[in-house]
């Protein structure tokens, strides 16, 4: 064969007393401090706020397939939408690309052990369930309904006290995401194998670098502002209560402070994912990595001046609304850079139809439309007319479903032999690809008609001209809660009775594939020497079309 | 069949993409009508958009499926694709075109944005004294009581308050405005769930605004609970009404016709509920119009026309929409009384 690939390993070394049992089942419910397991528990916790976030947007859809309210009172619909929108961000997106794939990936791609804050990692993940027990029992209190954004006056008069459990859980997750930040930054810093260079780091832990710099420096913003706010509900300040000298609009500017790079926090790992899916099932090298590396910290740096858009609308002086245009349309460059590397990194490849790459090209393809329109959006006189429609809400659903949705898919296919020892069924997989993909076009694409005609966001009832493309909505949006399916019934099933997985099945040339599937505790027996990069592929062809005995230096025993 | 030549079929299929971008950015269909000075100046910036944004997708989009399909992997094939790493004339290129055409939108919208009015909100050159900004008094309701969580002095805006309001953020004179007072002003407060336009000069109150075609308008825009955002889909205007802050918006409708007033931002239950109309008269019919309300409600006390206004569906401040949640919402004759300027004021004001 003339496929890169890094040779199996077979049981060379004894086994070293230390080494840990593998973890039992009930392991995963514990405390435990190993990355991996953390990194489980997250993903899983994630996946089932997804299904509840889902469930939300279902009820959601039925209630907007007819003009009038009539499945569901126009105030649990509000609390749905608030609830489902903090859900798939706080509790699903960012925690499951993040949480997930960062800690059960990060170490294992820089060769560490661990995370260089184990027990801090631990706790961080702990916050979270408690977090999400908040935001659900706040049902019992009707809800929060002043949308994922809270604008005050509105969320300091609405439904007090779900508002204020809503409140705490964010600064739950908030305060999660700051610890897990610091512990990856350290960790890519100073844990990784001495003889990786820094142009040999995988392209996720550089994304991962850009989301953990921009979750520090923005999260602490967002607590500030929700703390003002619950002092604000709760505690009779005045921040934002504008018959007592507060005002409204700094509160707009603190949430989306952060509320912007959050965007960010939600994108950069999945291009991290993309980064890693795209040259394996290619089997190509990643074209222009320095490019890839350096757009994820321009996105980084250019993502903290742009919250303004957020609020052209609001009241925002003129010369605000010009500089966030002007910043706003800069950053299609690096994003533009990405995509770009992406689509050469296919051409001239042996590209593999795996259910990874299906969904890492679906998010090119819905990416390229999401991003053409946040171009749009960013240009504020077009802006003004269609901020808060349905032409937002098409948009970000292309970003955020077509976007992160679909990457967290990818890297769930294509991790899912690493983290579980376990095949996944491609048949199904494509099965699923093919449904989630009809389904979001039809669910979002009309969407921008919608908003572009007159349809505001956030609404329980609305003009009746709108009902017909409603209806293919609502229709669009069965189809995606029925794609959900095969996906959970490929994971459950791959997941007791699929077939074992080797330690590489992709012939991946990251450090991850270079340890057992699942990975022993604590990784590797022996820490493994990198001497190439990690998208060599192809690169090892020497003049009689062989590939050269390079990988094996790769290899945990070499050194 | 003979082979075309790689450039030949490089330029074909330049300039079939180019036209197919151009057809869809003019004939997307995608925006309403247009009702407004500023409509066309939105929409020219939109379709320049959608030209770019067309010929950008069938480029990547194409270029996707053309590699997932001609580099697909052969049965039997195992292995690597063409080792190419990068290519820096290449990757300075699409560096660089983005770089440009977003510059180029970005100058392009600066300069619509200028022609819009939106560098100069709030500015009402025919006012020769200063005010302190965005604190003014607040006007008490007939009782004595003031409304709960109001800031703004209400519906009874007389002339000499109108005067003193100025907005902060929105959109003010545009290109063709400068230098002119407005022809017709008219204050506009969001509460939930509805619009209430009041007329200083004639002092009338309504839940639809009515304005002459072709006509300088100035909006004062305020917010008594919540925010509220002003949109008409057919203006392409939008302008959030914030508690505690003065905003407004300044136009000239350009089509006789009734449009939608829609509220856009969150502003509890029946936010989408809050919708009311814009109607755009003849000066004519305007003026009829003008005179007909203004002495119904200077002869109506204000208990009879909030009374009318809960009854009568055109001059519901809630609009159509929103009557049969009318009961459930709490909105009661008594509250809307509230809303209402004693007939004293409205006299001194006409």
């Amino acid at each position: 064969m003339a496929q890169a690939q890094v040779p199996v390993e077979t049981g060379v070394i004894a086994t070293p007393a230390h080494v840990h049992e593998p973890w039992k089942w009930y392991d995963y419910f514990t405390f435990n401090i190993d990355h991996k397991v953390i990194g489980i528990q997250y993903l899983v916790l994630a996946f089932v706020f997804y299904l509840i976030g889902g469930l939300m947007a279902v009820a959601m859809r039925t209630e907007l397939a007819t003009a009038d309210p009539d499945f569901i009172s126009p105030a649990l619909y509000n609390a749905f939408l608030t609830n489902h929108g903090t859900i798939m961000i706080f509790f699903w997106v960012v925690p499951a690309a993040i949480g997930g794939f960062g800690n059960f990936l990060v170490p294992l791609m820089v060769g560490a052990r661990d995370m260089a804050f184990p027990k801090l990692n631990a706790i961080a993940f702990w916050l979270n369930p408690p977090a999400g027990a908040l935001l659900l029992g706040s049902f019992f209190f009707g809800g929060a309904q002043s949308g994922w954004t809270s604008y005050p006056p509105l969320s300091a008069i609405t439904a007090n006290t779900a508002q204020s459990m809503w409140i705490l859980a964010l600064v739950l997750v908030g305060s999660s995401s700051i610890l897990g930040s610091v512990n990856f930054l350290i960790t890519i810093f100073f844990m990784k194998v001495p003889s990786m260079r820094w142009d040999q780091l995988p392209l996720y832990c550089w994304s991962m670098v850009a989301t953990s710099v921009l979750a520090l420096v923005s999260t602490p913003v967002l607590a500030a502002g929700l703390t003002l706010l619950l002092f604000d509900i709760n505690f009779g300040t005045s921040f934002f209560k504008p018959e007592e000298g507060g005002n409204v609009v700094i509160y707009q500017h603190l949430f989306w402070f952060y509320s912007h790079p959050a965007v960010y926090l939600m994108i950069l790992p999945i291009f991290g994912v993309m980064s890693e899916v795209i040259p394996v099932h290619a089997r190509k090298p990643i074209f222009g990595y320095k490019a890839i590396a350096y757009s994820s910290l321009a996105i980084c740096l250019l993502g903290l001046f742009v919250w303004v858009h957020h609020m052209f609308t609001s009241g925002t002086p003129p010369w605000m609304r010009l500089f966030f245009t002007i910043s706003t349309l800069i950053v299609a460059v690096p994003t533009g850079v990405k995509i770009f590397s992406w689509v050469a990194t296919l051409w001239g490849g042996k590209i593999r139809y795996t259910g990874a790459m299906l969904f890492a090209v679906g998010l090119l393809s819905m990416f390229v439309l999401g991003g053409l329109s946040g171009v749009t959006l960013g240009a504020a006189p077009f802006d003004v007319h269609v901020h808060d429609t349905y032409y937002v809400v098409a948009h970000f659903h292309y970003v955020l479903f077509g976007g992160s949705v679909f990457g967290l898919y990818a890297g769930i296919y294509h991790w899912f032999p690493k983290i579980t020892g376990r095949m996944m069924n491609e048949t199904w997989a494509r099965v699923h690809f093919v449904l989630t993909f009809i389904g979001t076009n039809i669910t979002f694409l009309p969407m921008h008609q919608l908003g572009m005609h007159g349809m505001p966001r956030r609404v329980a009832m609305y003009d009746p001209q709108f009902e017909a493309l409603n209806k293919l909505c609502t229709f669009g949006a069965f189809v995606l809660a029925f794609s959900i399916l095969p996906f959970l019934f490929n994971v459950i099933w791959s997941w007791s009775k699929g077939p074992k997985a080797s330690g590489n099945p992709w012939n991946a040339l990251t450090l991850e594939w270079t340890t057992d599937s699942p990975p022993i505790v604590e990784n590797w027996e022996v820490l493994p020497v990198v001497t190439h990069g990690p998208y060599d592929y192809g690169m090892n062809v020497g003049l009689n079309g062989q590939v050269e005995p390079v990988e094996e230096a790769i290899a945990p025993h070499s050194s | 069949m003979k082979q075309i030549p790689a450039p030949l079929l490089t330029l074909i299929a330049g300039v079939v993409i180019t036209l197919a971008s151009l057809w869809l950015g003019y004939n997307h269909g995608l925006l309403p009508e247009q009702a407004s000075e500023q409509a066309p100046l939105v929409d020219e910036l939109f379709n320049v958009m959608m030209v770019i944004s067309t010929a950008l997708f069938i480029v990547v989009q194409g270029m996707i499926i053309w590699f997932m399909i001609r580099y697909r992997q052969r049965a039997g094939d195992d292995t690597d694709g063409i080792p190419v790493d990068g290519n820096l004339p290449l990757e300075a290129l699409w560096t660089a075109i983005p770089a440009v055409l977003v510059i180029g939108i970005g100058v392009y919208s600066v300069e619509v944005f200028q022609e819009m009015g939106g560098l100069s909100p709030g500015s009402h050159p025919m006012m020769g004294h200063q005010h302190a900004a965005a604190v003014v008094a607040q006007a008490p309701s007939p009782d004595g009581q003031s409304i709960g969580g109001d800031t703004m002095p209400l519906m009874a805006m007389t002339e000499a308050e109108a005067a003193d309001f100025d907005p902060q953020y929105g959109f003010g004179a545009g290109t063709s405005m400068m230098g002119n007072a407005p022809d017709v002003t008219v204050a506009v407060t969001g509460m939930q769930y509805a619009w209430l336009f009041n007329y200083p000069n004639s002092g009338i109150m309504t839940g639809e605004l009515h304005i002459p075609v072709g006509k300088d308008v100035q909006l004062d825009l305020t917010a008594q609970d919540v925010i509220h955002s002003f949109w008409v889909p057919q203006f392409r205007l939008k302008q959030d009404a914030l508690p505690g802050q003065q905003t407004g918006l300044r136009f000239r409708a350009t089509k006789v016709g009734t449009y939608p007033v829609v509220c856009a931002e969150l502003c509890g239950s029946y936010h989408g509920g809050m919708r009311s109309q814009v109607i755009v008269h003849t000066q004519d019919e305007y003026d009829a119009w003008l005179e007909e309300n203004q002495v119904a409600q200077a002869e109506t006390s204000p208990d009879v026309v909030a009374a009318n206004l809960s009854k009568n569906s055109s001059m519901l401040p809630t609009g159509d929409f929103l009557q049969p949640y009318v009961a459930e919402m709490g909105i009661t004759p008594e509250a809307i009384a509230h809303l209402h300027p004693p007939a004293s004021e409205v006299d001194s004001a006409s």
